[in-house]
């Protein structure tokens, strides 16, 4: 990206920070929308795999959340002169996106009973994920003042930068896919010692961790 | 806004871009340390197994 894309005429070299800051949205929107799917095979199926994963996808792409809001604004601050702008349809409805999942990881810890808690969580991860392609129509249909539109039909990438950064999107997707498995694995992992060491100790009851994950599959 | 001269606009990669190794990195260590505390339950279970087979 810094080698093979070429700098953009209008911004230079600031113009970089594109192909970080947009491949984390389009993921962490995509996470959420993940998230909203295993939560709906959760309710169809009952299995609590689909919940940890819908967990799991919600949880990372929270953090890519975190960061495309936070290299947004510095790009913003290089581009427009402003951290933040209230009046832009993209930044805010992206906000709106992040703060609704913000309040996903509460409602999973205000919930004592396993049960409701991945069903709650579940109903809420499905309306938030219908919310998020709604969101982002809307979004298109609504007047932007400079925050411009990456993937629109009118949108003319030079070959050498759409390809770049369509490879940047791959390699987030990649990595975004790496870290769940990483965290599934972990927490599985986690679950399973947990209860061997129940069973070896006696102990019946289930003790409830820190996390507001799944606690048993 | 004008494309600002490389000099200025080169902080600004830099942290964008900091911001989102900084973000993977703290990930990282965070789920190291939850990989040190699954060593020390594998740890305890196997003292478990032990003391029962002895």
């Amino acid at each position: 990206m810094f080698f093979y894309a070429p700098l953009e005429i209008d911004q230079g070299f600031v113009q970089k920070i594109f192909y970080v800051h947009v491949p984390l949205a389009i993921v962490a929107l995509v996470g959420f929308v993940v998230g909203g799917i295993y939560a709906i095979r959760f309710l169809r199926s009952g299995d609590r795999a689909h919940d940890l994963r819908s967990y799991v996808a919600i949880h990372m792409s929270l953090i890519f959340g975190v960061g495309a809001l936070l290299t947004g604004s510095i790009w913003a601050r290089a581009s427009w002169g402003h951290w933040w702008l209230w009046d832009e349809p993209t930044l805010v409805s992206f906000l709106i996106v992040f703060l609704l999942y913000a309040c996903y990881q509460p409602l999973r810890f205000s919930i004592e009973d396993p049960e409701r808690q991945s069903r709650y969580a579940a109903v809420f991860a499905v309306v938030g994920g219908a919310f998020v392609p709604l969101n982002f129509m809307a979004v298109r249909a609504a007047q932007s003042n400079i925050h411009p539109r990456t993937l629109s039909a009118s949108d003319n990438l030079p070959g050498p930068i759409a390809l770049t950064f369509l490879l940047c999107i791959v390699a987030m997707g990649l990595l975004f896919i790496t870290l769940c498995k990483y965290e599934l694995a972990a927490k599985n992992t986690r679950m399973q010692l947990r209860s061997l060491k129940r069973r070896l100790s006696g102990e019946a009851p289930l003790q409830r961790g820190r996390s507001a994950a799944p606690q048993e599959l | 806004m004008p494309a600002l001269p490389l000099d200025e606009a080169g902080k600004y990669v830099a942290a964008a871009y900091l911001v989102f190794l900084a973000l993977v990195l703290a990930y990282v260590a965070i789920m190291a340390i939850r990989l040190s505390r699954v060593a020390r339950d594998v740890q305890e279970i196997s003292e478990l197994v032990e003391a029962r087979e002895a």
